[in-house]
């Protein structure tokens, strides 16, 4: 599109160029793409037999299982905090907003470990309601709930993060016309939000069941390591190293891997479909869009 | 702007529900480490925080994480600049590929990490020779924390790089500025900002890591033993208020890094609003 001439001189040298982009491939492929394959390679090294024996292994599938059903309840949860959190941040103008986002990002400043040490604090058996808990024999730490607290509050910020900025550019126009057209809150947020927003929120689903699936620190402390009971994949992955089962270990390592390729698959597939609807959006000028009243509250 | 009353229902509903939840899963609990931590004498609290082997997991903690968000930044620039500025075969493959430390679980990482730097592991095999450890020592820590945080650069820094305007660039080349001169004076500056968001967001990731940098560390007290190991240690020893206080000393520089963040963030938003 530039013509020549004026492109050589806003751009690098030949040699430059192909050794800046030798480096940048040589980084990835060593330190990212190299392990990949390793996962792989390492889980079939001995045979197909031996990976799905590691498989198999009634540990390695209540861990499977435990993971999905974290997951399964994590998700959801933080969905709909993320979709009340946008509509409130992104549709209403309040005291202390910034602070509140601020506040929204919080988990991911906090260590892993650090999760899962104040959900012990709270319901441990010295803690603030473990004893309580212990009368009514109530268990949360080194059990299912207090897995998926830490859980809840690792991928806390996913759906929010990503609906909150994408509401905002996307104004609240369209819902104020639906409103002053007669349709109800609900309709509106079901008939004119939702679609809107709709992939920015698989965006954040899909990176929530990511870390949701694959968290090992906040996890690792209350779960207890109880084994067929409270492990989760990260954690019987962990066990299996410790006790030098390479192949079974990284056997189960690898369904991480895949999930993770997955994720990665999804998500370009999920940013492309954004980039063309908000490029879509940018292309239509604000008076080429079909009679809405924009000044419906006037 | 907007005016104080909006036509859109559920403002009380949704931020009440924001509100009650952020309170019920983050700050309630939160908030139980500095409770906890305020039952410990002031003496008492600074003896644990400054003992010893305590003192050395920070030293090994925030001295992997710097050298680890260095070299982040270093490589995160060359991977940026050329996944936006060049064309190649495989980039957008190359380009989702950068999202894999954010999907792979990091006890994944971990194992495959230490496996790879091992003696005989696929790429250890052949530092050994040179007398290069990786594995099981502070070496081993900086790699696992430079693919955790690498990231973290290169997404901050893309769309700045994308939304650079050309007619900057040929301006300073018509002014007779050689290509160097026109980076260092002219882009460099721009994308400052982001560069040390890029790298104070992988710093603080990485001081926070543990499932990556356990596996790969060997966890020698005193030599590579990191803060987060530490206080699991603790707590499989019932040591709580031990614990407690250790989690409370990072809680207080992981915010001290989130408030830096957004405070870099503003001034990168006000510049770009100044060259807009």
């Amino acid at each position: 599109m530039q013509p020549k001439k004026s492109a050589r001189s806003t751009q690098e040298p030949r040699w430059l160029r192909y050794s800046l982009i030798g480096i940048a491939l040589a980084f990835l492929l060593s330190f990212l793409f190299l392990p990949l394959v390793f996962v792989f390679v390492q889980a079939l090294a001995k045979g197909v037999d031996t990976y799905l024996d590691a498989l198999k292994e009634p540990d390695a599938w209540s861990a499977i299982r435990l993971t999905l059903i974290t997951a399964a309840i994590a998700v959801p949860f933080n969905l709909v905090f993320g979709v009340a959190a946008s509509w409130a941040i992104a549709r209403f103008e309040f005291k202390g907003k910034a602070f509140l986002v601020s506040l929204i990002d919080l988990p991911f400043a906090v260590s892993p470990v650090i999760c899962g040490l104040i959900y012990i604090l709270l319901f441990g058996s010295h803690g603030w309601i473990g004893p309580w808990l212990q009368d009514h024999d109530i268990k949360i730490v080194f059990a299912i709930p207090g897995i998926v607290l830490a859980t809840v509050f690792v991928t806390f910020p996913f759906v929010a993060r990503e609906l909150i900025p994408l509401m905002q550019a996307q104004g609240k126009d369209e819902e104020e016309a639906a409103i002053s057209l007669g349709a109800s809150g609900f309709q509106t947020f079901w008939r004119v939000t939702l679609p809107n927003v709709k992939w920015g929120l698989i965006y954040g689903v899909i990176l929530c069941n990511a870390r949701a699936m694959g968290e090992f620190g906040a996890v690792s402390v209350v779960s207890g390591h109880i084994r067929g009971e409270t492990n989760t994949m990260p954690l019987h992955i962990e066990i299996l190293y410790n006790e030098y089962q390479q192949a079974a270990a990284f056997a189960v390592a690898s369904l991480l891997a895949l999930l993770a390729l997955v994720t990665l698959v999804l998500k370009s597939v999920v940013e492309w479909r954004l980039r063309k609807e908000l490029a879509a959006q940018d292309e239509l000028p604000p008076d080429g869009l079909p009679a809405t009243p924009r000044t419906a509250h006037a | 702007m907007s005016k104080p009353h909006s036509i859109l229902p559920g403002f009380r509903l949704s931020l009440g529900y924001t509100i009650l939840y952020l309170s019920l899963i983050v700050l309630i609990p939160l908030s139980a480490i500095f409770f906890k931590t305020a039952l410990m004498s002031w003496p008492d609290f600074w003896a644990l925080v400054t003992s010893p082997r305590v003192v050395a997991s920070y030293k090994v903690t925030f001295g992997t994480s710097l050298v680890a968000a260095l070299i982040n930044c270093l490589f995160g620039l060359v991977v940026a600049w050329s996944l936006t500025r060049y064309q190649f075969v495989g980039k957008r493959f190359f380009d989702a590929l950068v999202d894999l430390p954010f999907a792979l679980p990091t006890a994944v990482a971990g194992i495959t990490l230490s496996s790879l730097y091992s003696v005989n592991g696929w790429v250890g095999q052949y530092l050994e020779p040179h007398g290069i450890k990786v594995a099981y020592t502070p070496t081993g820590i900086v790699v696992a924390l430079t693919f955790i945080g690498l990231p973290f650069v290169v997404r901050t820094l893309q769309p700045v790089l994308e939304d650079l305007e050309a007619e900057v660039e040929e301006a300073a080349a018509c002014l007779g500025a050689t290509r160097w001169q026109t980076f260092r004076r002219v882009i460099f500056p721009a994308i400052l900002p982001a560069l040390l968001t890029g790298f104070t967001l992988a710093f603080a990731r990485a001081i926070g890591e543990y499932g990556s940098v356990i596996f790969i560390a060997g966890n020698m007290p005193m030599i590579s033993e990191i803060t987060p190991l530490l206080i699991v240690a603790k707590l499989e020893q019932y040591d709580y208020s031990g614990a407690t206080a250790l989690a409370l000393v990072m809680l207080v520089f992981s915010f001290v890094l989130l408030f830096t963040i957004n405070g870099l963030q503003w001034w990168a938003s006000r510049r770009g609003q100044r060259g807009a």
